[in-house]
């Protein structure tokens, strides 16, 4: 029965060609736009979470609080209420927590041989390369031996590299900064800009406790970034660093934090919202061409019906009933429908890829969203060959076989 | 004769031998008994039959004639189960079918009626053997079989090299001979012929006429034919003549039936 359907519609497709290919265009364009959108959707929102995750995975960034000079508030970050011991005892004390790194910056004028160049000199601990997911290119990373010893060492950025030896190999070369000299023991990996357009490769690194004593000349750490073990753990790590810290800088209860904590995961799922969003306009865009192609096949089956009355008076009077005629009808649009899906999937992927390449754009096709077309299109199919078939399957056979 | 070879199939089902919803005897296909039709065109109502009586006998070669508007067309619409009666009893091999679901009818018009019309009624672009198949894809019959048996009635009227020319590579006789096919190829009680010489030449005309005598006469089937012509209507044995909705005279040629 069901067979039989399937080939009388493929053999009726396949008699108007052109006119079925024409049909199935609308299809074939509703579900490639739907892909090919939806792929740049997805490709958006992979390329913010890997922004994101370029800052740092589950990442916290605790800064100290403001301080008021004569009336004038210095805000966040003025206070020098933070020490490294801090960042000790948040590691240490707080399960969540996975590291915790003490960071100062300053830019300084860094020099080497008879090159020099302004660039932002930050002093951290070993546990930085691990929370900024930070490979090193060359060389090695700051070790607590560095750290403990206040080390002359420095590791240098991608463009501190290029800018100062050029194609010449860095390690082991001399950099003053102030005055001071400082042995290149690593390059950083290229980690390529924020999402506000700052580059991070422009950077020096050295141990913190050289930073403080020997170029700030400071005892307190700017900030202390810290990872938390997962994603979702970041709020509980923020509410214990919380306790932690005003039970350490001795806050009585009700009396303002002298720091603050920022959550990068908010402003990762911010961010990744708002790509949402985008997949999800992009794809009902295109959701519309897939509705205007069903409309299309509706038209082609409506015609299909006129011209093919005759027809359906002969299958009647030789004893098709009504639900064969409307199975016919239906399996028929359904068929061009699914071919058309089939064929849309195909230029949906195709379109796709040839996005990325050409505009540099990254895609994703979801496997999901493919069977979702392919299923979309078939019920389509149904949908608008409902109305059709019920047009044919309800004619009179009388009038049908007289119909010229 | 090919056609008793298919007497093993299960096909014949109630149409020989005693069954249920009979009223009569065996040897009745058609009974029809006080049958009116009136149509409605908007608020005139037009009676085209009004009160018809007639009984068929199995292996009757029948031709019902009468002008246009006489109701002859009504009487076959409804003897082919694709209109309702108004009124009246239609009993088709003892079955009172006025009253079934038109499902029902589907099913009466595949296995119990085969139809021939005057404008041949093929499927275009569809081969001569695959148009006879037709009416064996809405009962369930399989492929094998089906082209065994399509190939059996094909052979019955001459046509056998021809299986698969599409209806536009034969000519007007032969598109009539692959319809009669067609109607013949699940068995029916009886066959309805509307007109059937009517887009035929003389000679053709006479072919096919002579086609349908010798169904009758050699494969016992019951044919009514309806035609507007006198000359067609000689090659029944019996004619029914309709005037104003009614049988005006109802004769049968003597000599035929016994011949």
């Amino acid at each position: 029965m069901w067979i039989m359907a399937f080939r009388i519609a493929v053999r009726a497709l396949g008699r108007n060609k052109l006119r079925s290919f024409l049909t199935m265009m609308g299809i074939i364009i509703g579900v490639g736009a739907v892909i090919a959108m939806v792929a740049i959707g997805e490709g958006a929102k992979a390329l913010v979470r890997q922004q994101i995750a370029s800052l740092g995975t589950n990442l916290l960034v605790i800064l100290p609080g403001t301080v008021t000079v004569g009336g004038a508030r210095t805000g966040a970050g003025g206070r020098q209420s933070l020490v490294d011991s801090d960042a000790k005892a948040v590691m240490s004390e707080i399960p969540v927590v996975t590291a915790a790194s003490p960071v100062l910056r300053q830019v300084q004028q860094a020099i080497a041989g008879d090159q020099n160049w302004a660039t932002s000199v930050q002093g951290v601990a070993p546990e930085f390369q691990q929370i900024r997911n930070w490979q090193v290119q060359e060389g090695r990373f700051i070790s607590q031996a560095d750290v403990d010893s206040t080390a002359k060492v420095a590791l240098i950025g991608q463009t501190v590299a290029y800018n100062l030896f050029g194609d010449d190999d860095p390690l082991d070369n001399i950099i003053r900064i102030k005055k001071i000299p400082f042995r290149i023991i690593g390059v950083l990996g290229a980690k390529g800009q924020t999402g506000h357009g700052t580059d991070q490769d422009d950077v020096v690194m050295v141990p913190y406790t050289t930073m403080q004593k020997r170029i700030m000349g400071v005892t307190y750490v700017q900030q202390i970034i810290v990872s938390a073990v997962s994603a979702d753990k970041t709020q509980e790590a923020k509410d214990q660093i919380t306790l932690l810290l005003r039970q350490r800088h001795k806050i009585r209860p009700g009396a303002d934090d002298d720091f603050n904590i920022r959550n990068l995961s908010d402003i990762a799922e911010a961010a990744s919202n708002s790509a949402t969003v985008m997949a999800v306009l992009l794809g009902s865009i295109a959701s519309v061409s897939l509705l205007v192609g069903g409309i299309g096949i509706m038209n082609i089956m409506l015609v299909s019906v006129t011209e093919r009355t005759r027809e359906i008076g002969i299958r009647m009077a030789v004893g098709a009933r009504s639900r064969d005629i409307m199975l016919q009808f239906i399996v028929e649009a359904v068929v061009m429908a699914a071919i058309g899906g089939a064929l849309g999937i195909l230029v949906g992927i195709g379109s796709s890829n040839m996005i990325q390449r050409i505009m540099e754009w990254p895609v994703l096709v979801r496997p999901d969203i493919v069977i979702i077309a392919l299923l979309v299109s078939g019920g389509v199919g149904i949908f608008f060959g409902f109305y059709p078939a019920q047009k044919a399957a309800h004619l009179d056979p009388i009038d049908a076989l007289r119909y010229e | 004769m090919a056609f008793d070879g298919t007497a093993g199939l299960h096909f014949s089902d109630s149409s020989s031998g005693p069954s249920r919803l009979r009223s009569d005897s065996g040897t009745e296909v058609i009974r029809i008994h006080d049958l009116h039709k009136v149509y409605k065109m908007g608020d005139i109502e037009v009676e085209a039959l009004c009160g018809i009586n007639v009984t068929i006998q199995r292996g009757e070669f029948v031709a019902v004639m009468g002008a246009s508007g006489s109701g002859k067309s009504t009487f076959m619409n409804i003897v082919g189960c694709l209109d309702r009666p108004t009124s009246g009893a239609y009993f088709l091999e003892g079955q009172d079918v006025s009253a079934l679901s038109s499902d029902e009818w589907a099913h009466i018009r595949n296995r119990k009626i085969g139809f021939v019309f005057q404008g041949f009624n093929l499927l275009s672009r569809t081969s001569a053997v695959e148009n006879v198949e037709l009416p064996m894809m809405y009962n369930g019959l399989h492929g094998k079989e089906r082209r065994e048996r399509a190939l059996e009635v094909l052979t019955l009227v001459g046509l056998e090299d021809r299986l698969h020319h599409m209806p536009n590579q034969l000519s007007g006789g032969q598109q009539q001979r692959v319809a009669i096919a067609r109607s013949l190829v699940n068995r029916p009680a009886l066959i309805l012929a509307d007109e059937p010489t009517g887009n035929l030449d003389t000679k053709t005309s006479a072919e096919i006429m002579e086609l349908f005598q010798n169904l009758n006469a050699k494969e016992g089937i019951t044919i009514v034919l309806v035609t507007h012509e006198t000359d067609i209507a000689k090659y029944a044995q019996r004619q029914i003549l309709f005037r104003d909705g009614l049988i005006i005279s109802d004769s049968k040629k003597e000599e035929k039936l016994q011949g």
